[in-house]
């Protein structure tokens, strides 16, 4: 270590004292609870380290990940190639290949006398599985799993976990699986700590979310078939060619239930009719084959719209824009995020002079997330000895932490994935739209409490493949199954 | 609760710690204040067309707005509905179930729904399972409520069980009930002789109430499960479970009924009804759904043989879909729905409710069908006739439970 860091450490350590957020160095329980808060829980060393440099410094530095470096990790996903792949280079490669073999054996079966028998056998994948449709999932899956454990950005993890949950898609529905890879890299991961508006439009925008609910699809009730219907695909067969008609209310209502407002938010069915109205046009260039979002006037209601008693003037695409701008800038939304977000670090009932501070500073920073998120993160009940401990660990949290804690060497997250099937809470195959519950007693259930002392005896059994510990180190650090296993070890 | 725990703790469960598991069994089934009746939910999430369920062959309107998706008149096609009473004819995939009409073991209640019209999954899901609806803040689920209200001194661990990894929004609360997802992997595995008993340990001491309670009874259900055996079932009666998550979960249902392991309440749920875009008519993305539907619930009745006499089983979804197909040749969000009733309890071979017509003017906001049948009388006639429940009214806060308005499919 450079002399110069270690000064700099105490340093950091000696200003932490007077703001009066570091731990003396015999109390390091706030360092602990800071860690399991705004990252997976601590690896061998982590609480040393943040010790050194103050727990203000550090919580400044995980809320500018930009800045810090992340080695590690780019190694570590280097080789997991559809990472970096358009959705059109991952349907081609992938998905495509897979469709066509599909529709030639239902031809065959068809053929042979079985007609549809074909239908529901799984695509079977020839040779190595891994090659297939399901390498996508599998290693968008091993990207998350990697980065939680072994990131220095966790609290950038935590909220690509967060914002992903918020804006849930199912990677089961159709074509979404070709979607959720450039959906998390591309829309979700780069807007996690700046302006909500431009997340939310850019959710928008997404064919992930487009076909997840369906508004794709959705469009003027006075537009006939004789528009769309002909649009034939040469290479590929595309059962969703078949063009639409009618409006369709499925990302209209969620859009206000679930991304902006909230249930409670004030808004009415004609609320989500007009909203659906407006947003009729929003589409998918071909689903099947990857494409990317287009605007379609032919599918456009152009008549005029009243959203919350707000004229939405005609505008074609403007339309949806200046309804997202008016959502963003709601009150009911800044409080439905700061309510949201505030559960996700502090507790479960959100402490309500917390969430109102979190409101006030979305609004007056045009929904800037970091600075919502900082006002949580260096609030007094943020750090109070009662928030600790206050929250269950999901799965995926519980998972991660215990990987981390055990300083496991993860050669491949596969068993890890398995795990969260298992627990109740597979990674983006959440099917409803309000994603995965953040509370206690949706996680701390009989069965699930059996999962994780098990998935805690695999572990450090050294039973899970792919997961490398050091058995006999174990016992003493006290990372056992049975401290991975305990009831503390549920809580963060 | 507290009763329950002096029972487990000095009553049965020493017995079966002791290797006594036979003698545990036997009182357990013998008990004369063990009801024995049981009632087995079955949650179609995702909302299911029950139009095309139970489908009005008899309305006009019907034909007129699903041209693409309506289910042909009984006897007008070889693939049409099957017809219960001359008006409703089951969708051609519920052919399984139509024995069960046949013999009155199966009742339909039509035009049932909720008050609340919200048209979110996750909403009605929430009202349906709180039985509050417009109420979000209900801290419990009805069914777990009815394990309050049938509280008596020889509860089980197993008393109420969703087979899901994890426990539905009905069975949550302050009364014990377990979620398992398959019941041969439910127990600490692997351990070589140590770490299960001194996780007992850990989570017997902990000052975590949530996980304390929590953990213990995880421990006392694997001692029961273990004494049952479910390895060894085999479905009797030449039933034949579908080879689907529903299947198997109605499978291990029927394990855990004749386990006599002191079952009162199961769960099992069937998901993607949600059919927006090319729902199908008798074939298709539904009729594949029903298949799995009715195919589960017949193995299930048939597996259970003359155990059916003690067991209801009730199927219901959060609302119902719009009258009128949508432009995808699917059907968007809607307000009424179909329930059925199966079990020896049932006053089969009927369908109830008040039918409101599906005219512009008959519906629900003039698109969907109007509920006449406060799902809440459902429940409540469920609770009272069923499981025996003198006062239901506890299980329903915030409504008048009145069996006036009970519609009489149980006796």
């Amino acid at each position: 270590m450079s002399p110069f860091r270690g000064v700099a450490g105490a340093i950091a350590v000696a200003a932490a004292i007077c703001t009066g957020l570091a731990a003396a160095p015999s109390d390091t329980a706030p360092i602990t609870h800071v860690l399991n808060r705004i990252g997976y829980g601590a690896r061998p060393g982590d609480v040393e380290r943040v010790a050194a440099m103050g727990l203000t410094t550090y919580i400044d530095r995980q809320l500018h990940p930009e800045r810090l470096p992340d080695p590690e990790v780019d190694r570590r996903l280097a080789e997991l190639e559809t990472l970096t792949m358009t959705s059109r280079e991952l349907a081609e490669r992938y998905f495509v290949p897979a469709l066509m073999e599909r529709r030639a054996r239902q031809r065959a079966a068809a053929e042979n006398g079985e007609a549809g028998k074909g239908k529901d056998q799984p695509p079977r994948d020839r040779g190595n599985a891994m090659n297939g449709p399901r390498r996508v999932l599998a290693e968008l899956g091993e990207q998350r799993l990697l980065r939680a454990v072994y990131s220095e950005r966790q609290l950038n993890e935590v909220l690509v976990d967060f914002w992903f949950n918020h804006f849930n898609v199912f990677a089961g529905k159709g074509p979404d699986r070709i979607y959720v890879t450039e959906y998390e890299r591309d829309v979700i991961r780069p807007r996690v700590l700046g302006k909500f508006r431009d997340l939310l439009g850019a959710v928008a925008e997404s064919p992930a979310m487009l076909f997840y609910l369906d508004n794709w699809m959705s469009s003027s009730e006075k537009v006939s078939g004789t528009f769309f219907g002909r649009r034939p695909l040469k290479k590929v067969p595309d059962t969703f060619s078949r063009r639409p008609t009618g409006l369709n209310e499925n990302y209209a209502r969620e859009l206000l239930e679930l991304h902006t407002l909230g249930v409670d938010g004030g808004y009415t069915q004609k609320d989500v009719v007009e909203v659906a109205r407006a947003f009729t046009g929003w589409t998918i260039d071909r689903p099947r084959t990857g494409g990317g979002f287009r605007f379609d006037g032919r599918m456009h209601d152009g008549g005029e719209k009243v959203v919350l008693g707000q004229t939405i003037r005609a505008g074609g695409k403007g339309e949806g824009e200046r309804v997202l701008d008016f959502l963003a800038a709601h009150p009911s939304t800044a409080r439905f995020i700061a309510t949201k977000l505030t559960r996700r670090f502090v507790s479960d009932g959100p402490p309500a002079g917390l969430v109102d501070r979190a409101a006030a500073r979305f609004q007056e920073t045009g929904g800037d997330l970091r600075e919502t998120v900082r006002v949580i993160l260096t609030s007094a009940e943020f750090l109070a000895p009662g928030s600790r401990h206050a929250k269950v660990k999901t799965p995926l949290e519980f998972v991660v932490s215990a990987v981390r804690a055990s300083g496991a060497e993860v050669v491949s997250a596969l068993p890890l994935m398995r795990a969260l099937n298992e627990l109740g809470m597979p990674l983006y195959l959440c099917q409803p739209p309000t994603g995965y519950a953040d509370t206690a007693e949706t996680w701390i259930t009989t069965g699930g409490l059996l999962n994780r002392m098990n998935f805690a005896l695999a572990l450090t059994d050294g039973r899970l493949k792919g997961i490398r510990v050091e058995r006999d180190a174990a016992p003493d650090t006290g990372l056992s199954a049975q401290a991975l296993g305990s009831p503390e070890f549920q809580r963060r | 609760m507290l009763s329950r725990r002096i029972f487990l703790k000095d009553g049965g469960l020493a017995l079966v710690s002791l290797g006594f598991a036979p003698a545990f069994l036997a009182r357990t089934a013998e008990a004369g204040s063990a009801p024995r009746r049981v009632l087995i939910a079955i949650f179609q999430r995702g909302a299911v067309d029950g139009l095309n369920m139970i489908v009005p062959y008899g309305e006009r309107s019907y034909y007129a707005l699903r041209r693409r998706i309506a289910i042909p008149r009984p006897g007008s096609d070889a693939d049409a509905a099957l017809d219960l009473d001359g008006f409703f004819a089951l969708h051609p995939r519920l052919a399984p179930l139509k024995p069960l009409y046949d013999r009155r073991e199966l009742a339909v209640i039509h035009a049932t729904g909720s008050p609340d019209s919200t048209r979110s999954h996750f909403d009605a899901q929430d009202y349906m399972e709180t039985a509050t609806p417009g109420i979000k803040s209900t801290r419990d689920g009805w069914l777990n409520r009815c394990l309050h209200a049938r509280a008596h001194s020889d509860a089980t661990p197993f008393r109420a069980v969703a087979l899901a990894p994890r426990l539905p929004r009905s069975l949550q609360g302050t009364a014990q009930a377990l979620a398992i997802g398959r019941l041969g992997q439910f127990g600490i595995r692997g351990t070589r002789g140590r770490g299960g008993a001194s996780f007992e340990d850990d989570y017997a001491a902990s000052p975590d109430r949530l996980l304390k309670q929590t953990g213990t009874e995880a421990f006392e259900a694997i001692r029961m499960l273990k004494a049952a055996d479910p390895a060894r079932y085999r479905p009797e009666n030449g039933a034949s479970y579908p080879r689907s998550a529903f299947g198997e979960a109605l499978r291990q249902i029927a394990q855990l009924v004749k386990a006599d392991v002191g079952l009162e309440i199961a769960f099992a749920e069937t998901g993607n009804w949600d059919h927006h875009v090319n729902e199908g008519g008798s074939t298709g993305q539904l009729a594949a759904r029903l298949d799995d539907l009715a195919r589960g619930i017949a193995a299930f009745t048939t597996d259970l043989g003359n155990r059916m006499s003690d067991v209801l089983v009730l199927t219901m979804s959060e609302f119902g879909r719009a009258v009128a197909e949508n432009g995808n040749g699917g059907t968007d969000h809607g307000h009424g729905n179909a329930m059925m009733a199966i079990g020896g309890s049932v006053r089969g071979g009927r369908v109830y409710g008040a039918w409101p017509g599906l005219e512009t003017h008959q519906r629900f906001e003039g698109r969907d069908l109007a509920v006449t049948t406060d799902f809440r009388d459902v429940f409540s006639e469920v609770a009272a006739r069923h499981l025996g429940i003198d006062d239901a009214s506890p299980i329903f806060p915030g409504y008048r439970v009145d069996r006036a308005k009970f519609r009489g499919f149980l006796g």
